[in-house]
């Protein structure tokens, strides 16, 4: 004779034939929603640090396109180069630096070209726990800073402006993207961080500045450009252009962009 | 473990023989999972350039992520053990009401996001949780940015999958033989000493694997919490994602050699495993 859980399902089974039903119901639902109409997308490779003025261009891109969704993808710009290097599907990139997007020249269509410049500067918590007045505190072991890490535009900079100064800086960490150093210092974390000027703009009143007069030295220029790839290269085109226009600058000079 | 749980009548001598076959749709999406799991590491083994690999993986960075990885995660280990046995044996033996509660909390760091339990272990022993601001304060200790935030959230996240294996072992085997032990006279520590622990000694061997390939392969929780610096909290997942931004290549190498590190680690620990 046959075991008795073999003639019948067992309340077990029947409870998970339960769960698996409604799982398949619940992923059934879900892709019906996510294959809704198909619109026109742009996909916007773009700097960490243009996270603000970026998110303000992409709303004023789509209300002049009703009929298109601007996705921005903020990152390292050198994560963004490897990604774009890979094959990830960029319309446009906007680069914090011109080593980056000379990495990744083979894969954009035609010249980049500049359309802002930043500094760096030392962003540290309201109310300066750790008492740092210039860029010379930086190298003080009592002070926990944070900075990029070499192989992003912040990172090399900061190296570039330790180097031009003659300062050994003794970071804690090195991040990934500027955002993250930015988040170290709002969150009190560390003490002092390197991030661009616009990022101490962007922050509000959560971090404080302390101006570095040495950063004029060692300035980024940010070049954008139109991918090889790009699904629509008219699109894309008329985004790069929207940025390098009257109203990129504006929305740039804004958030503390230089001009190029 | 689970598998010494044998229910009457299978594989007693009588159906041994017979093999009830394979119903063959099976193969079809057991080749697929198989093919989900190797095809990624084919492609990482095509993509690497072997001729760099020695230089790239004798680079001093390398190094110094592949020891910081190896002291990391054999530290977390090791608390993983002393703190998770004890716990699993709780849960497993102790009653009451709250035991489910706790049970399904210890579980909570296999379903976190490890990068949102960085953030919780900031939020508790960073300079402003109220544990890390206590620990500032009273002790003058800083616990992010040091390798010991590396070991604490490489625990944080490891530490369930021994718990999990553990109580499962415990539960399945029952109590009969500490039972007998408490039975003939033997008091509670020698019965958990002489009984319990030899007997989760299996158990524990996989429980430990599972919990160092975890430890090892931490990332998120890590460069939450512990930020990324070479030498002191910059282990090998953080490296490869370091070099990931500007060379690929580097980052493959290292790729490659975590992959190494843990098949020589579940070949060494549960040489089992490619037995059957």
């Amino acid at each position: 004779m046959r075991p008795a859980n073999l003639r019948r399902p067992g309340t077990q089974v029947r409870r998970a034939r339960r769960v698996c039903a409604a799982t398949v119901a619940v992923l059934l639902t879900v892709a019906a929603t996510a294959c809704g109409p198909e619109g026109r997308t742009l996909n916007v490779f773009a700097a960490a640090s243009l996270t603000e003025p970026f998110g303000e261009l992409e709303r004023t891109f789509e209300q002049r396109h009703s009929d298109v969704d601007v996705r921005l993808n903020l990152a390292g710009s050198s994560t963004l180069g490897s990604q774009i290097a890979e094959g990830a599907p960029a319309d446009v990139f906007a680069s914090a630096n011109e080593s980056v997007m000379a990495d990744v020249a083979a894969d954009m269509a035609g010249e980049p070209a500049s359309f802002a410049t930043n500094r760096l500067t030392i962003a540290v918590p309201r109310g300066n726990p750790a008492g740092v007045e210039g860029f010379g505190d930086l190298a003080d072991g009592g002070v926990t800073v944070v900075v990029c890490q070499p192989q992003v535009p912040c990172g090399a900079a900061a190296r570039r402006l330790a180097e031009l100064t003659g300062t050994t800086l003794r970071p804690a960490s090195e991040e990934q993207d500027v955002k993250d150093v930015l988040n170290k210092i709002v969150t009190g974390e560390a003490d002092a961080g390197l991030v661009y000027t616009t990022d101490v703009r962007a922050a509000g009143g959560k971090v404080e500045e302390v101006p570095v007069p040495e950063a004029s030295r060692a300035v980024n220029r940010y070049p954008i450009a139109v991918s090889a790839r790009a699904a629509e290269p008219e699109l894309a085109a008329e985004f790069r252009d929207l940025v390098r226009g009257e109203e990129g600058r504006r929305v740039l000079k804004k958030a503390g962009f230089g001009a190029p | 473990m689970a598998s010494r749980v044998v229910p009457l009548g299978f594989g007693s001598r009588r159906t041994r023989g017979r093999n009830p076959g394979l119903p063959w749709v099976l193969w079809i999406p057991a080749c697929l999972a198989l093919a989900l799991v190797v095809l990624p590491v084919v492609g990482l083994l095509v993509r690497t350039d072997y001729t760099r690999l020695p230089q790239l993986l004798t680079s001093d960075a390398a190094l110094s992520a592949l020891r910081l990885s190896l002291v990391t995660a054999l530290l977390s280990t090791i608390v993983c053990v002393v703190l998770g046995v004890p716990l699993a044996v709780v849960l497993a033996r102790a009653r009451g009401r709250g035991v489910r509660l706790v049970r399904a909390v210890v579980l909570l760091p296999l379903v976190l996001p490890p990068v949102v339990g960085g953030l919780a272990l900031l939020f508790l022993l960073g300079r402003n949780g109220f544990l890390g601001y206590l620990l500032d304060v009273v002790a003058g200790v800083s616990v992010p940015f040091t390798t010991t935030a590396v070991v604490i959230a490489q625990t944080f996240v490891a530490m369930p999958f021994l718990v999990v294996s553990l109580e499962g072992a415990l539960r399945g085997g029952g109590q009969r033989y500490e039972l007998v032990a408490a039975t003939l006279g033997a008091r509670p520590w020698t019965v958990f000493r002489r009984v319990t622990v030899p007997l989760l000694l299996p158990a524990l061997g996989s429980g430990v694997v599972l919990s160092f390939a975890r430890a090892l392969g931490e990332f998120g929780a890590t460069i939450t919490f512990a930020g990324s610096l070479e030498g002191v909290t910059r282990t090998l997942p953080l490296e490869v994602y370091a070099q990931a931004q500007a060379d690929v290549d580097s980052a493959v190498a290292l790729a490659l050699l975590l992959i190494v590190v843990a098949v020589v680690v579940i070949a060494v620990a549960r040489p089992k495993a490619f037995d059957r």
